[in-house]
């Protein structure tokens, strides 16, 4: 006896058909909802602040004339704490990755680590920014300069990253390491020229992504101090800096209502730095797609 | 323990009982592996092959819950000792695994990976050990062209008999091989068993099948595990045909596993 009477199925297929495409729709039109805002929004953008958007514009420092003011500042303030981020995350967060991945026996301690690690990533970061204020500039009293910025938003990327490449360095089949095992290679030898290699275009990513969120932060910023009027380009990490949020930030508190076209220029530039580094890292992924 | 022909054993295996936290998976093995023979290892599903021979690599202690006691030695030292290196342990015995798991590297760096692990820089001994080991594999008319193409290219016949190179190129003694055709076709397969047969002057092998057409065809000497018990172990002509114990009897006539 046949369970599947293909007479019932043939009856109700109509039936199915139609819910397929009612649900196929209903999920297109969740979709154009973000679509329309997002158009929205940059429609706005672009029509605001391209008008603006000049070399003067690039290459100016901020002025109480909103024809004169630039972001040049910003953009570089920028450049400096990702010089600060980006060294001290990789770095840290890689080794963490390989660490709790690599080394670290499955225990209580490691899944309280890992949790808490989750459970990090999710923290407003305005909580990094309190915490970067207490740490670099009072405790260790760095002051209100690049090194203080760049490491408070290290504390704020960190906990992305390590998650990020722990997911990378476990996407690593377990047969390769087997392989090199069995041929005698130590773990820091499997580890260097077996698993890391086979990683990293996941964990440059997830780092680049993680990144490019750090730069559109403006909360802890302003929390340790980055400055919003500033002449004079940091040209070490113990300087004074702004960076680019923080710039846009104190042009939407003007009361001069030009200023709103100026900061939406600013918002432009912010865009462009995004999608460049958004790019990087879908390019990095599709060149060294994985083959196992 | 030299037996008729004046063979060395490679492997003593003594007493050993293997736990996976508490599930026992091997019991009170007692066994002499000899040198210059293939050694097929049979059995159902489950019974501890894969076990066994990864124990005696020490691979098996990669799953953390493994606990083990008795002992095993290899030429004369007991691999279980503190002192004793992993390390040096597997580059003296080799391993191909049932699944054909090349790097994702060229051809030319899976086969230098080995030696460059330990310590051998020189491009010209590199290149040496290549075509050496290609050969040996009986690959080396086949890709010789192509060396610094990527091993993912080649057909899972090919890419195990990258594994066997591989495996060749740290110049172990003994070579074990967890059914190392099961992924393959019938023609693969007739190639690495051919290989095997010649492998075996200059190498020992211990082989995991669940052929037993392979394992008659192939090996020297034949064991029998059944449920982590080693049951029958002898001469593979003795084996299949004049089995000593019933179970085995039940096993190769096809009435169970
Ligand atoms: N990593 C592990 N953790 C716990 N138990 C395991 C593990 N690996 C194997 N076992 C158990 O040990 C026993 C022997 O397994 P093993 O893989 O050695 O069998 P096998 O003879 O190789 O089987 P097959 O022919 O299917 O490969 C099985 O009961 C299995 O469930
Ligand atoms: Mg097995």
């Amino acid at each position: 006896m046949k369970y599947i009477d293909s007479q019932k199925v043939k009856k109700r297929m109509g039936g199915r058909i139609t819910r397929n495409t009612i649900a196929k729709g209903l999920f297109f039109f969740a979709t154009l909802i973000g679509l329309f805002f997002l158009a929205a929004l940059a429609y706005r953008i672009l029509t605001q602040g391209i008008g603006n958007l000049d070399w003067e514009f690039l290459t100016g420092f901020t002025s109480y004339d909103p024809e004169r003011a630039g972001i040049l500042a910003g953009i570089v303030g920028s450049m400096w704490l990702m010089l600060v981020t980006g060294p001290v995350t990789v770095v840290l967060g890689v080794a963490t990755a390989i660490y709790l991945e690599e080394y670290a026996k499955q225990g209580r301690l490691t899944r309280f680590i890992q949790i808490n690690l989750q459970n990090l990533a999710g923290v407003p970061s305005i909580v990094f920014g309190l915490l970067g204020l207490t740490i670099f500039v009072y405790v260790l009293n760095i002051g209100e300069v690049v090194l203080a910025g760049g490491l408070t938003m290290a504390l704020l990327v960190l906990p992305v990253i390590v998650v990020s490449s722990q997911e990378a360095i476990r996407s690593v089949p377990n047969s390769l390491r087997q392989a090199s095992y069995a041929m005698g290679a130590t773990k820091w030898q499997t580890i260097r020229r077996i698993v890391l290699p086979a990683a990293i275009p996941g964990i440059l990513t997830g780092s680049i992504l993680s990144l490019s969120r750090a730069i559109g932060e403006t909360a802890p910023l302003l929390l340790v101090g980055a400055s919003t009027a500033i002449f004079t380009l940091p040209s070490g990490i113990f300087d004074p800096y702004t960076a680019m949020p923080i710039q846009i930030y104190s042009w939407t508190q003007q009361p001069n209502p030009d200023f709103q076209a100026v900061a939406s220029s600013g918002i432009i530039v912010i865009l462009v730095f995004l999608l460049l580094m958004n790019s990087i890292a879908v390019i990095i992924r599709n060149k060294f797609s994985k083959r196992y | 323990m030299a037996n008729k022909n004046n063979k060395n054993a490679v492997f003593s295996v003594e007493n050993l009982n293997l736990w996976y936290g508490d599930d026992q998976a091997l019991y009170d093995i007692n066994m002499d592996i000899t040198e210059n023979e293939v050694t097929a290892i049979i059995g159902p599903s489950g019974c501890g092959k894969s076990t066994y021979l990864k124990t005696l690599n020490r691979m098996v202690e990669l799953v953390p819950i493994v606990r083990t006691s008795g002992q095993i030695k290899y030429r004369g030292s007991n691999i279980f000792d503190k002192s004793y290196s992993v390390e040096e342990l597997r580059t003296k015995v080799g391993m191909v695994f049932q699944q054909p798991n090349p790097f994702p590297k060229s051809i030319y760096e899976n086969i230098v990976y080995g030696p460059k692990i330990h310590g051998i820089k020189d491009k010209e001994t590199l290149d040496h050990i290549v075509e050496k080991s290609l050969k040996g594999a009986a690959l080396w008319e086949e890709v010789k062209d192509r060396l610094h193409e990527n091993a993912y290219g080649l057909s899972g016949g090919q890419q195990q008999r990258i594994c066997i190179a591989r495996c060749l190129a740290i110049e172990p003694d003994v070579i074990l091989m967890d059914e190392p055709t099961s992924a393959l076709d019938p023609i693969s397969t007739l190639k690495v068993e051919e290989l095997v047969q010649e492998l075996k002057k200059e190498y020992s092998i211990v082989i995991v099948t669940h052929n037993m057409q392979q394992a008659a065809r192939i090996s020297d000497k034949t064991a029998f595990f059944l449920n982590g018990e080693l049951v029958e172990y002898s001469d593979t002509n003795t084996l299949f045909s004049t089995p000593a114990d019933k179970r085995t009897e039940d096993y190769i006539t096809g009435r169970f596993g």
